[in-house]
């Protein structure tokens, strides 16, 4: 594995005169950021128990990957998300609100209902793309929405999330290639977790670690401690000055641990030795920073409490809000495939609306989502 | 108004977007200085730089993944794939990314592209240069699938699928690339998606074709005329996807006896489509069967390529079978 960067020691401390380039509240947002996305998790859970919503992705141990990427991007840059970067939506702003509302597919969800929670889109205050299901697809997309910005000569990055797994997929290699032969401004941000669903890195690639795959493609790559937030935000804002400067893309690896799940259905203890759980609950990236704010004198156990009861609740009160919003209406099912609906959509919507009338609405059953 | 022949009339349809709209680009592979290996984009490097019409590396994947992302930020792009043949590693872009992101974004996000491609037989292009495709996307809805027939309709269509806000499949018939040659108006026009052309009108017996296919017809009807008396209307469907389904139901009431040809093979073929069309709306004015004349249910054959593509023999032989049955 390539040198690993790191800011943030265990202990808290920094180097001498280090300068993160964040105010003291910007500081107090990462963290309550990070918070918050505890709170999402386990809110999310409870739902997901509750038979409430049907699937969820834990966030544990991940957060200050999300977080510390997140607050090296700007507003106008864009980011194309893995399913599991639920931070770096809350960091710029997207409201608990409206991810409650994908989670629970009701009629003010942004996708009307159409995708599995989890799979969120925006892009207002910052363009957060819309998340496909299957691995590495959004490679290549970050790479021609970045080839758009190069040509019109802005200085736009676009940052594109994604596991270990993802680095086994065709969009990887295309997307990676095109970038690197384009100079194209993007920052590929691959999060080494330690397994896609239940597969470990060792069975995933034989390579030394992730990041010096870019060296096959003439790529600059820097392996970070992705539970040092600091780290990871330093990774990404040399990258990206890089790729404004139109110095091309960079492949950064964050090596982190999922502490949970791939999902809520799944049970990782069926193929995580507890020891390497145990190894990384001592690197928690929430409790690593929140050393570094301490150190800092921006800390307090008044401050820490009051910041879960306020994340908690925000969470909360979204999720009550977010169940009594009623479902999307059926002629979200016929909508938006096109930007007019043609005519044989037209009649087929007609004739569920006519059904529908006449027999009553279908049984929506009891599917379960298995992973 | 030019003489041109169909891939001229490409060429100069991608001219006449790219003077207009600054926000076309054209790209894949070997498209640039080489002008691409039929030169549907010869001379569009030379006019309008390499940002706007450049070389790929071979990755159908990457061609129309980097596509979509161009095309949800401001750009229009158009992508060639160099033979229809090679676009099945770009399958899952196109089928699960293009054609689903403005229905998964709620419209937030959405892919006004046009992928390029030359299909089908008769160049001798064996099995991996000659294959026709169509009926795989025309099950993709949120995609748009576009088969122009004549150097008028090459031009227009790929105009009107370069303006829409939705992906569309331009599939180039290649064996009409430099065999036939029409009328090209000058400057813009479009041809609108979703409308049928009639080729040829008749009261006996109703063809629907397109693409390759149009011309085989056309001698197929002008013998079947000479020889039997037999007065055929030819429709070239033109855009499959989404289809004027009332201008194929209105064509199959006027003479009660239907064919449909196309090169790809039967099993599932878009000729199933039609027929079912058929019998779910006016089996009630069905005076015979519908026939089907397709390639085969197996791969593309390399030198007995003339005995698998549908000729005007196996059309003549439809067009009587249906008429005398």
């Amino acid at each position: 594995m390539t040198d690993m960067l790191t800011v943030i020691s265990s202990t808290g401390a920094t180097k001498k005169g280090y300068d993160a380039g964040l105010s003291d509240e910007e500081l107090l947002h990462c963290y309550r950021t990070m918070l918050l996305v505890r709170s999402f998790d386990e809110i999310c859970l409870k739902l997901q128990r509750s038979g409430r919503i049907g699937f969820s992705i834990p966030n544990l141990g991940i957060e200050a990957t999300q977080v510390g990427a997140a607050s090296a991007l700007r507003k106008t840059d864009w980011i194309f998300p893995s399913y599991r970067d639920f931070g770096m939506a809350l960091y710029h702003g997207i409201p608990a609100l409206e991810m409650m509302h994908n989670m629970f597919g009701n009629a003010e969800d942004a996708a009307k209902g159409r995708q599995m929670p989890v799979h969120f889109s925006f892009v207002d205050p910052i363009h957060f793309y819309s998340i496909s299901s299957p691995i590495g697809t959004h490679l290549p997309h970050a790479v021609g929405a970045a080839y758009a910005s190069q040509l019109r000569q802005e200085d736009t990055v676009h940052l594109v999330s994604f596991g270990d797994g993802g680095t086994s997929s065709c969009g990887f290699h295309s997307g990676m290639n095109f970038a690197a032969v384009w100079k194209a401004p993007v920052v590929f941000l691959c999060q080494n977790n330690g397994y896609a669903i239940s597969c470990p890195s060792d069975e995933q690639t034989a390579s030394d670690g992730y990041a010096i795959k870019a060296e096959a493609y003439g790529m600059p790559h820097q392996t970070v401690d992705g539970n040092d937030l600091l780290a990871v935000r330093q990774a990404v804002l040399d990258a990206s000055e890089r790729a404004r400067k139109g110095e091309g893309p960079t492949l950064i690896e964050a090596v982190t641990f999922r502490m949970g799940g791939h999902s809520t259905s799944d049970d990782p203890t069926k193929y995580v030795p507890k020891e390497i759980v145990d190894k990384w609950k001592k690197k928690d990236p929430v409790e690593r920073f929140r050393k570094f704010l301490e150190k800092r004198k921006l800390w307090t156990q008044k401050l820490e409490d009051q910041m879960r009861k306020e994340t908690l609740a925000e969470v909360d009160a979204a999720a009550k809000a977010a169940q009594k919003v009623a479902k999307p209406g059926l002629e979200t099912i016929f909508s938006d495939v096109y930007a007019e609906v043609p005519a044989h959509i037209r009649q087929q919507g007609e004739f569920l609306f006519d059904l529908s009338k006449r027999r009553g609405e279908a049984d929506a059953g009891d599917g379960e989502f298995p992973l | 108004m030019a003489n041109l022949t169909l891939i001229q009339a490409v060429n100069d349809g991608l001219k006449t977007a790219m003077r207009a709209d600054e926000s076309v680009v054209m790209f894949g592979e070997d498209v640039g200085p080489k002008g691409g290996v039929f030169l549907a984009t010869e001379g569009l490097t030379a006019e309008f730089g390499k940002g706007r019409c450049f070389d790929t590396p071979l990755s159908e994947d990457g061609i129309i993944g980097t596509a979509i992302g161009m095309a949800m930020n401001g750009l229009r792009p158009v992508a060639e794939i160099q033979f229809q043949d090679f676009i099945f590693p770009a399958f899952d872009q196109i089928v699960s990314e293009a054609a689903k992101l403005r229905y998964r974004s709620g419209g937030q996000y959405t892919a006004p592209m046009v992928i390029r491609t030359p299909y089908g037989g008769g160049i001798r292009g064996g099995l991996y240069h000659s294959q026709s495709g169509e009926a795989y996307f025309a099950h993709t809805a949120g995609l748009k699938v576009v088969i122009p027939s004549t150097p008028h309709d090459a031009k227009g269509l790929l105009l009107a699928s370069i303006q829409d806000p939705d992906p569309v499949l331009f599939m180039e018939p290649k064996a009409l690339y430099r065999s036939v040659k029409g009328e090209v108006p000058e400057g813009e026009y479009t041809v609108d998606l979703s409308t049928l052309r009639t080729v040829r009108e008749g009261r006996d017996v109703t063809v629907y074709c397109y693409g390759a296919m149009v011309p085989v017809v056309e001698k197929a009807a002008a013998q079947a005329k000479e020889q039997r008396g037999i007065d055929c209307l030819i429709i070239d469907l033109r855009t499959l996807l989404p289809l004027d389904e009332e201008g194929v139901i209105e064509a199959a009431k006027q003479t009660g006896r239907v064919v449909v040809v196309h090169e790809a093979p039967r099993f599932c073929g878009y000729g199933a489509e039609i027929s079912a069309m058929i019998a779910e709306r006016c089996i009630e004015y069905m005076e015979a069967p519908v026939k089907r004349v397709t390639g085969f249910d197996t791969p593309f054959p390399n030198t007995l390529e003339h005995h698998y593509l549908p000729d005007e023999r196996r059309v003549l032989d439809a067009i009587e079978a249906v008429y005398d049955f």
